[in-house]
């Protein structure tokens, strides 16, 4: 059913750390990878060894450079985009077959492909691109939080956590509740000043992004000034030989 | 926007059968004299196929095709499955409407209530069309209050300039579908006229810095894939401002044509047949320039400053 849970138990989602992220990708190969095999597989790529190469990726990291006026905290920030798992998401609202839907249990924001018509208007809906088109299958995909990983008991606890937080090798990414105000992420979230993506369209994302920290104002080591010569024997010599091999 | 072909062809085709299918309905037993049953048949063909290849068009162009019945479960919330019930709903009241109209089946007192119905569920199915669109908050040029009454009005107006042309074809007088024309066209180009001022004056307040939450002097520095991926080719599409201008334009130019093609066609009727192709041809340049300058909040991730 399209219609919206009115609260959800959970609020299952990802808190995404934008001062660690170091861009390396591995989150969305990994998400990639897991998720061309595992639940609503396959996910494959068009033209895979062709000129232009392209197909649904469920998790993409951008980068950002941001100029600070005065000089001192320009810098670059990476960026991955998936889906937030919105607690009123019009993706699932405008959906004319109930494939699209939200869990009542946990939040998450789910595509049964098997039932897609693959009309695409659920991409059309959403401001923060989560869905792709999946045409090999002819039904749209989107970030399932990893829905056969983390309540999958033939998994070790540690496991069963969404696939791109396991490979994050920074640990930028966090998976929790972010329901309950005492969990883990809830807390990240209030140090930091966990963020909203696009908070004023109103689909209340639950997914977090935590925001670069200031720079610290410690002084850079400079290069130190290279020492003179001497103006010894031995010194000439060395510019002697300096000059003979740069040839000049 | 990516202006697909299907869903112009879609929303052009069935727009104009469901205007057609609008004003046989009501002018059916207005029209004076008592109609041909080739005059009826023709009509109602020729309005239930338009809408019935617009229909399939859109339906064939979906990953599932096979799985389209699907659509018209979820009325509750989604206007694209509200539009899918009322397509079906309005087949079989035409049909009823066309078998009495015709007097293959006799029940003069039906014509004037079937027509009545067949006419609202058709104008009711362009309307769901229209909001499917108006209700996209994602997409600033159609979240418009004008989005629902262009595409109304534009049934209306390729729908009785089709009409005025089966008239003329079957050498009938216009009746009230030649001031219907003239009312419907001449409120589409104030309309349209209205839309575009109002998309242009649209501040696009949503930015990349919100988008981000990086703050306003972020800029694109990495795209996350070397090749355009779904989200850019279906939602990353923009026409250049200038051609949009000229295209405004040309619509604008092409409706004028019409209104002239039918003055012409008070001393001779043929050429409303050139009228309709016209108008239809407005129709695609409009059709098409409303997905060309549909620009989406998603392309603030991939390098767009506003939205």
């Amino acid at each position: 059913m399209t219609a919206l849970p009115q609260t959800t138990g959970k609020k299952l989602g990802l808190v995404i750390d934008l001062d660690t992220c170091v861009g390396c990708q591995a989150c969305a190969t990994s998400c990639k990878e897991w998720n061309a095999q595992g639940y609503s597989a396959p996910l494959a790529d068009e033209d895979t060894r062709g000129p232009d190469p392209h197909g649904p990726w469920l998790n993409r990291i951008h980068g950002y450079e941001v100029e600070d006026t005065n000089g001192k905290d320009s810098r670059v920030v990476h960026f991955p985009r998936s889906c937030l798992h919105c607690e009123t998401p019009a993706c699932v609202t405008v959906c004319p077959t109930g494939a699209s839907y939200k869990r009542a249990e946990d939040g998450i924001v789910l595509i049964n492909p098997d039932t897609c018509i693959g009309c695409k208007l659920c991409s059309w809906a959403c401001p923060y691109g989560a869905r792709e088109y999946d045409v090999q299958e002819g039904v749209m995909k989107k970030c399932t939080l990893c829905v056969d990983r983390i309540y999958n008991e033939n998994f070790e606890p540690e496991d069963r956590q969404p696939a791109c937080v396991k490979a994050c090798p920074t640990g930028a990414r966090h998976f929790g509740d972010l329901g309950d105000e005492n969990s883990a992420v809830s807390q990240l979230v209030k140090e930091r000043g966990g963020f909203d993506l696009l908070p004023e369209m109103g689909y209340k994302p639950t997914n977090k992004y935590l925001p670069p920290r200031a720079k610290r104002d410690t002084p850079q080591p400079g290069i130190e000034a290279l020492p003179k010569g001497d103006g010894s024997a031995m010194d000439r010599l060395f510019k002697l030989a300096d000059r003979l091999l740069s040839g000049n | 926007m990516n202006p697909a072909y299907s869903v112009i062809f879609f929303t052009t085709a069935s727009g104009a059968g469901y205007g057609l299918l609008a004003l046989l309905g009501l002018t059916a037993t207005s029209i004076g004299q008592s109609p041909s049953l080739a005059f009826v048949l023709v009509s109602m063909v020729i309005a239930l196929a338009l809408i019935t290849a617009g229909l399939l068009s859109s339906t064939l162009h979906l990953g599932h095709p096979e799985r389209a019945w699907r659509a018209l479960s979820q009325w509750k919330t989604s206007w694209l499955s509200r539009e899918g019930v009322a397509a079906i709903a309005t087949y079989p009241f035409a049909l009823a409407f066309g078998l009495t109209w015709s007097g293959l089946y006799t029940a003069p007192d039906a014509i004037a209530p079937l027509g009545v119905i067949t006419a609202a569920l058709s104008l009711i199915t362009v309307f769901t069309t229209g909001k499917i669109y108006a209700t996209l908050k994602t997409i600033r040029a159609w979240h418009q209050p004008l989005t629902v009454p262009v595409y109304l009005f534009f049934a209306l107006a390729s729908g009785s300039v089709l009409h005025l042309a089966l008239l003329a074809l079957f050498g009938r007088s216009p009746g009230p579908v030649a001031p219907v024309a003239v009312i419907s066209l001449g409120t589409l180009a104030v309309l349209k006229f209205l839309y575009w001022r109002a998309i242009d004056r649209a501040p696009r307040d949503r930015t990349m810095g919100d988008a981000t939450g990086l703050g306003d002097a972020v800029r694109q520095w990495e795209v996350p894939h070397t090749t355009k991926n779904f989200v850019q080719r279906e939602m990353g599409f923009v026409v250049a401002r200038r051609h949009a201008t000229r295209l405004r334009g040309l619509f604008f130019i092409l409706l004028a044509l019409v209104g002239l093609l039918e003055l012409a066609a008070q001393q001779v009727p043929y050429v409303s047949l050139a009228a309709t192709v016209v108008i239809y041809v407005a129709a695609w340049v409009e059709r098409w320039l409303f997905f060309a300058e549909g620009e989406h909040v998603v392309t603030l991730f991939y390098g767009n400053q506003q939205a």
